[in-house]
């Protein structure tokens, strides 16, 4: 008891980083259920549907046939790396998380913000040295392997990984010019307000350049198609994980899923106002829509549930349906409601920065090698660079000017 | 035990195993390894020093740049094992001694300066007040001509890689 008395940020930062923890592993599980589902309606085919209602219960049947699949080593691999690799892929990922804001810092329990897990005053730089060291994993397991597929898959990948790096951490400086800071609370304050009294003060409208960098750079570091080059399966089998089987490379998949929402966390907080609401606080019915979009999903799912479903899985979807109304309901309790809007925002940018991920993925083919190296560093950098230096002159000027 | 000083002791046994491992191993690979776990532990020690810029630029630098380079180049090479040479005689009759003298001399100077006590205590930890800000105003204006300089010269080192590597036509 001594102990929790003494320390009470490290005991309340441990309940957080657990409740975190268990927030993100469920969203990585779903994530994928997500991706499968709209690749399917993309190629008109119905996704997964048959493992409870509408496949809900798929990702659950996916980690648990990663559980208990056999776990092969090969004799020739060398072992510790081999053993590291995943680890240091998943567990850097899911670092990188822990810096993220989800909500505004005046929600406080204990006297410690509920919605921030670090706050670190150089979190976005923090963040970036994180995302910088994931190379390792990836160049790691295709080396640890000692298999020429998965070497080859390794290499691409590192030199991809540095090479779309560069431009991914340029075109965020202009954001940071733009903001004066590299906290990330410090980077959303900076976004509160409006033009012409309804245009949100986003950074994504002076830095759409920037952005689209951003983006393009930040698929290319996650290893998303059309860049997912170090598992080109037609060329590579699977990349540097050929070699990795059940839960090892279960960690591989969940790593990437990991990434990808820290990017698109990353995304949401430098261009689309992080937790911000994008309508005026004048607005103040805004504060039921968390609860209302529970409420029409539920009554969607109930819909649903009546017409389309039969037999178990009408009961599986109606626990949704009333999971939804519940949350619904609670969520339109006031106290709640205001307490709610930070992450409901903050959720609601980055599940359509992740629709718009996975949109990618079904439209577009993937790129040549020598196409990915010459657009990254002939293409994108340039752009990136002439982003920075233009946003630095416009924000110099008037000091030039005046003195 | 406070906490800064547990991270501080674990940090430095870790830098120190790393050191040693990167020269004990035998595998290239491996040693690399070891010294991007230095670097991390040394990112560590600066953060407990009150120094999150370094602390971040250190491993954005060195484990994710650096060394990341170094990692390609021994997978690109495939680098085999080392092979072991016999200690020369100079090494061990006279670096031996040397080095352990050497670690002497730092300890009693670290006793009796101010540096040590303050990575000891934590102090540093929450002295904060060196933030980006203060550090670059520092760089860009007192010591705007180095910093101009050293990154000339980098230039002109990468330039010098360039005319090294480009083929003869």
């Amino acid at each position: 008891m001594g102990f929790i008395t003494q320390h009470p940020v490290l005991v309340v930062s441990l309940v957080k980083i657990a409740v975190l923890l268990f927030i993100v592993m469920t969203a990585l599980a779903y994530l994928t259920w997500l991706e499968r589902k709209v690749i399917a309606r993309i190629q008109s085919r119905w996704g997964p549907y048959n493992v409870g209602a509408h496949g809900l219960l798929q990702p659950l049947a996916d980690g648990l046939k990663f559980l208990f699949k056999e776990d092969m080593t090969p004799p020739t691999s060398d072992r510790l790396v081999y053993l590291l690799a995943p680890f240091l892929a998943l567990s850097l990922a899911l670092t990188a998380i822990a810096l993220i804001p989800f909500g505004p810092p005046s929600v406080r329990v204990l006297g410690q913000s509920v919605f921030i897990i670090s706050d670190v005053d150089i979190g976005l730089l923090f963040l970036l040295s994180i995302t910088s060291i994931g190379v390792y994993g990836v160049a790691l397991a295709g080396w640890s392997s000692n298999s020429k597929y998965p070497l080859l898959g390794g290499l691409r990948s590192s030199a991809q990984m540095i090479s779309y790096e560069v431009s991914l951490t340029i075109s965020v400086v202009g954001v940071l010019l733009l903001a004066g800071s590299l906290s990330f609370n410090e980077i959303i304050e900076a976004q509160r307000g409006y033009w012409l009294h309804f245009i949100p003060r986003w950074h994504v409208v002076p830095q759409i350049v920037g952005f689209l960098c951003y983006i393009t750079a930040a698929i290319a570091e996650t290893n998303r198609i059309p860049f997912d080059l170090p598992e080109a399966e037609t060329e590579l089998v699977a990349g540097f994980h050929t070699e990795y089987s059940s839960f090892k490379f279960a960690m591989f998949f969940m790593a990437e899923y990991a990434n990808m929402i820290t990017v698109s966390c990353l995304a949401t907080i430098l261009f689309f106002g992080g937790w911000l609401s994008p309508f005026p606080d004048s607005w103040t019915w805004q504060i039921f829509l968390p609860g209302a979009g529970l409420v029409l999903l539920g009554a969607y799912c109930a819909y649903d549930t009546v017409i389309n479903m039969r037999g178990i899985a009408q009961i599986q979807f109606l626990v949704v349906t009333l999971l939804a109304l519940g949350g619904g309901a609670i969520s339109l309790y006031p106290p709640v409601a205001s307490v709610i809007q930070g992450p409901f925002w903050f959720t609601t940018k980055i599940l359509a920065i992740l629709f718009f991920y996975i949109w990618m993925r079904g439209t577009l083919p993937r790129f040549r090698y020598d196409q990915l190296m010459s657009f990254g560093w002939k293409l994108l950098l340039p752009v990136s660079l002439a982003n920075l230096v233009i946003t630095a002159f416009v924000i110099i000027w008037p000091l030039l000017r005046h003195g | 035990m406070s906490v800064p000083i547990i991270m501080f002791f674990a940090c430095a046994l870790l830098a120190v195993l790393g050191a040693v491992l990167l020269i004990l191993a035998r595998e290239p690979i491996h040693s690399a390894l070891a010294l991007v776990l230095v670097m991390m532990s040394l990112a560590v020690l600066y953060l407990l020093l009150g120094a999150p810029f370094v602390a971040a630029v250190q491993i954005i630098v060195y484990a994710g740049a650096i060394m990341v380079l170094f990692v390609f180049v021994i997978m690109l090479l495939n680098a085999g094992v080392e092979e072991r040479t016999d200690f020369s005689k100079i090494a061990k009759w006279v670096g031996v001694p040397l080095g352990f003298f050497l670690l002497l001399v730092t300890a009693v100077y670290l006793l009796h300066s101010s540096i040590g006590t303050t990575i000891a205590t934590g102090v540093g930890a929450a002295n904060q007040a060196a933030d980006t800000r203060e550090l670059s105003q520092q760089l860009f204006r007192q010591y705007l001509f180095p910093f101009e300089a050293t990154s000339i010269l980098i230039l002109i080192a990468i330039l010098g890689a360039l005319v090294l590597a480009r083929k003869d036509e």
